[in-house]
């Protein structure tokens, strides 16, 4: 290279006049190049119009993406504070609220009174029109309470005399910027600085005193106001009732669930329970009680994620395996230097072909309707599939392996089955073992999405978990734990097989 | 072996007893290693068969119960089906209204309803194998170790990456299904995310294993790091990450297919459907034309990439 002498301009102008080609030549390719990136940018025009992509963002709804993701990482505590005809309240949770029932958390602060009032307890029929709604102060009773059989309904309405405990103020606090306080028929909502009062005069009166603000909104005069705080939750003013949605981070009740008598325990009184407290369950000791309703956390479910997990595992695994074990002497078949017979070579080459083609979508839905849902099915689509595409990258590597080799064997005089053995074998054992390696590590991500078709393992478990919408948290988790085995499998398949070909095994 | 050892010398018997030592050793770890591949083998078939919802004995009967679901009312139907020409056997049931589907373009030319479908899948593929070329164009150099000397940002691309490609599809595609509501746009989001992580690594190894000396001389001329890279690597590298382009092109048409049957629309979509309910010959149309289509995309890119890098194409690669 240093050898060169320095071109001068002059020399340079009489060689490319004298070789046009080699100076002009490159507008051939840079023409190619223009109409390649042209043809690109118009594909990518074609497919914005072909799938209306505009359009489909345009009427996303981008504020419910925001909720959903939340809820991967956080909870939230959904109080209802019931406002009856007489100012008075109640504060009720959800049946499966992740506090648990009969909670009384710190940050919903109640001021309690005891009073003995007449009361009319409305019939069945009653309580769904609409007048009489609001004069009964029932409203925070459940359905299965009020009802009182069939003689109740005829008469419409029978004064009672009762003594109850009532709550005359609530003040939920968020955090220390935003709260709300509900008394005497009035709520005050403070959030960043900003007080809102709102008057509850009855369904249709809802009224906020002064300009709303920006964290606030009332779609209709005298309806529902939404107050919304961001990450910290929201909140729905109506007549009757306040509803609270207060977010935490993280995932509630992970380890036990709300029926779990180890619920809402501190880890020191979980452990002093464990090892040393009177058995909660006759029949168990409270280790295997606490194992117990880990595995059959009601809200996590444990023991089915991590058999779904596991199922998915060794689907990858069998699948592999199999495909592996059937390819490795069929490929053998099907090179044309190892058999001399084109009929065979081509026989198996498109067996090989069809597997492949056929899809594991199709080999999937084929073998559910065969084996039923689970990993039977998985494990076959995965086998059939990779024994096409496995054959298909054996037989490549039979067809390019060094002949020097076998023949040096064969020069000595060795069987047939020991030519391949000692000339060819060594030379694609490593490239074989690696390929099925890097499909084993490819498999366990693929047999998620089977799984989604009714194949077996995880995929199903998430579709199902996705499609309420609501359990998002469970997505997440299991998200969790299939990036953990991937990524394991991926370090494990890489560390394998740089010990069998050398650093560069990719 | 034995009838050579008794004229060893020495250090010669010395050296054979150690190689048969070695090659004891090696013989044992291999037999331990196959005992092990044999018990996680039999507990892996043990607990698929225990957990699956039939038993593979019970089941092995029924193994071609799928294709006799298949079977149309005579053979014609699958034309019919295909082309959405109207059927003798027409009841007004959704079973046999072949012409329902059809897509007028003018008054009397018509796309079938499964090619079009079929055209949608392709489009998911090729639309987001774009996409995530391009990205994953745009990462691969700053993951590469001879272009990007800050292990740092390397690191942090590489896991970038690698999220991106284990993140499994079928969760994104639901998330996107519950904000943008049914139709392809998820399945493309799902499957670019992907195909940015999966051809993002195939790039950057093949930028690692780049030619330097172009690098070098432009560094010497005094070249900034985009042009090194533009002029000194993109222009030996350009073939292969056409080749992968192509191969992932293929698994995508895959997994766009898979993708639909779980609710983002194309031909896997109406593949579901149709099995779902019964329709023996709209099933076996989209099967065949599915098959057509995957050996079709195959041969197309198999032919490509054997011009583009010659046999090089035809090296492992997912």
């Amino acid at each position: 290279m240093s050898g060169h002498p320095m071109i001068s301009a002059a020399e340079m102008e009489a060689i490319s006049a004298r070789h046009p080609a080699l100076v002009k030549g490159s507008n051939h390719s840079r023409i190619r190049t223009i109409a390649l990136v042209a043809g690109l940018v118009l594909y990518m025009l074609y497919s914005w119009w072909f799938f209306a992509i505009g359009g489909v963002l345009g009427n996303a709804n981008w504020n419910i993406a925001g909720t959903y993701l939340a809820d991967w990482v956080s909870y939230e505590v959904r109080p209802d504070v019931r406002i009856a005809g007489d100012g008075t309240m109640q504060v009720t949770y959800p049946r499966f609220s992740p506090l648990g029932p009969n909670a009384s958390p710190d940050w919903v602060r109640l001021e309690k009174e005891t009073v003995t009032r007449t009361v009319e307890t409305p019939a069945a029929t009653e309580q769904a029109a609409p007048t009489q709604k609001n004069s009964s102060s029932f409203s925070f009773m459940a359905p299965g309470a009020a009802t009182g059989g069939s003689p109740q309904t005829e008469t419409a309405a029978e004064p009672q005399t009762r003594t109850e405990e009532v709550v005359t103020r609530a003040e939920i606090v968020f955090n220390s910027s935003t709260s709300i306080t509900v008394a005497d028929r009035a709520a005050t909502a403070t959030h960043a600085g900003e007080t809102l009062q709102v008057r509850l005069d009855g369904p249709g009166k809802v009224i906020a005193e002064g300009a709303l603000p920006s964290w606030a909104t009332q779609p209709y005069p005298g309806e529902k106001i939404t107050l919304a705080f961001g990450f910290t939750g929201w909140a729905d003013i109506d007549a009757d009732k306040v509803s609270i949605h207060n977010r935490f981070l993280g995932w509630a009740n992970f380890i036990f669930d709300t029926n779990s008598p180890f619920f809402g325990k501190s880890y020191s009184e979980i452990m002093s329970l464990i090892f040393s407290g009177e058995r909660i369950d006759p029949d168990m000791s409270n280790l295997a009680l606490a194992w117990d309703n880990i595995l059959y956390n009601s809200e996590w479910q444990h023991l089915d994620v991590w058999t779904k997990l596991l199922q998915t595992i060794v689907m990858a695994f069998v699948g592999t395996l199999f495909a592996t074990l059937i390819a490795f002497p069929l490929c053998f078949l099907a090179a044309r230097n190892i058999t001399r017979n084109f009929v065979l070579n081509q026989a198996t080459k498109r067996l090989f072909d069809f597997l492949r083609s056929v899809d594991m979508l199709i080999w999937a839905l084929f073998f559910t309707r065969a084996f039923g849902p689970g990993p039977l099915a998985g494990i076959s689509a995965i086998f059939f599939t990779d024994t096409g595409t496995l054959g298909k990258l054996y037989s490549e590597a039979l067809e390019n392996i060094d002949d020097k080799q076998r023949e040096g064997v064969k020069s000595v005089g060795a069987a047939p089955l020991a030519v391949q053995r000692f000339g060819v074998l060594p030379q694609v054992l490593p490239v074989f073992a690696s390929q099925a390696l890097y499909f084993w590590e490819s498999n366990t991500r693929s047999a998620t999405i089977i799984g989604a078709v009714g194949a077996g393992g995880i995929g199903l478990k998430l579709w199902e978990a996705m499609r309420t919408n609501s359990d998002w948290e469970n997505v997440a988790y299991m998200v969790l734990l299939i990036l953990i085995v991937v990524f394991i499998f991926d370090g494990v398949s890489n560390l394998l097989r740089s010990r069998l070909i050398g650093k560069r095994a990719h | 072996m034995s009838v050579l050892s008794p004229q060893l010398s020495d250090s010669g018997a010395l050296v054979e007893r150690h190689w048969q030592e070695l090659s004891r050793r090696r013989r044992t770890y291999t037999i331990l290693g196959l005992l092990a591949l044999f018990v996680a083998l039999s507990g892996s078939l043990w607990f698929a068969n225990e957990t699956n919802a039939g038993k593979f004995f019970d089941r092995l009967p029924h193994l071609f119960d799928f294709v006799g679901d298949l079977v149309p009312r005579d053979g014609m139907e699958v034309v019919r089906a295909l082309f959405d020409l109207p059927s003798p056997y027409d009841d007004g049931s959704f079973k046999y209204n072949y012409p329902e589907g059809r897509l007028y373009i003018t008054d009397t030319i018509y796309i079938p309803e499964y090619f079009y479908k079929m055209l949608e899948t392709l489009n998911i593929a090729i639309f987001s194998t774009i996409i995530g070329m391009f990205f994953g164009f745009l990462l691969c150099f700053f993951a590469a170790k001879n272009l990007m000397p800050n292990f740092l940002v390397r690191g942090v691309v590489r896991r970038f990456m690698e999220i991106l490609r284990a993140f499994p599809e079928v969760v994104i595609a639901g998330f996107f299904l519950a904000i943008l509501s049914l139709g392809p746009i998820p399945a493309i989001i799902a499957v670019s995310i992907h195909t940015i992580g999966a051809l993002g690594k195939l790039f950057f190894e093949v930028v690692e294993n780049a030619d330097m000396k172009p690098e070098e001389g432009l560094r010497a001329v005094g070249g900034n790091w985009v042009e090194r890279v533009w002029f000194g690597i993109v222009p030996q590298v350009l073939p292969n990450f056409m080749s992968y382009f192509l191969l992932r092109l293929e698994i995508n048409v895959r997994a766009s297919t898979i993708i639909g049957a779980v609710g983002g629309g194309g031909i896997g979509e109406l593949l579901r459907l149709s099995i779902g309910q019964g329709h023996e010959a709209k099933t076996l149309a989209i099967v065949l034309l599915l098959l057509a289509t995957i050996i079709a995309v195959d041969q197309f890119s198999a032919w490509l990439r054997r011009r583009l890098v010659g046999d090089q194409a035809f090296q492992l690669a997912h």
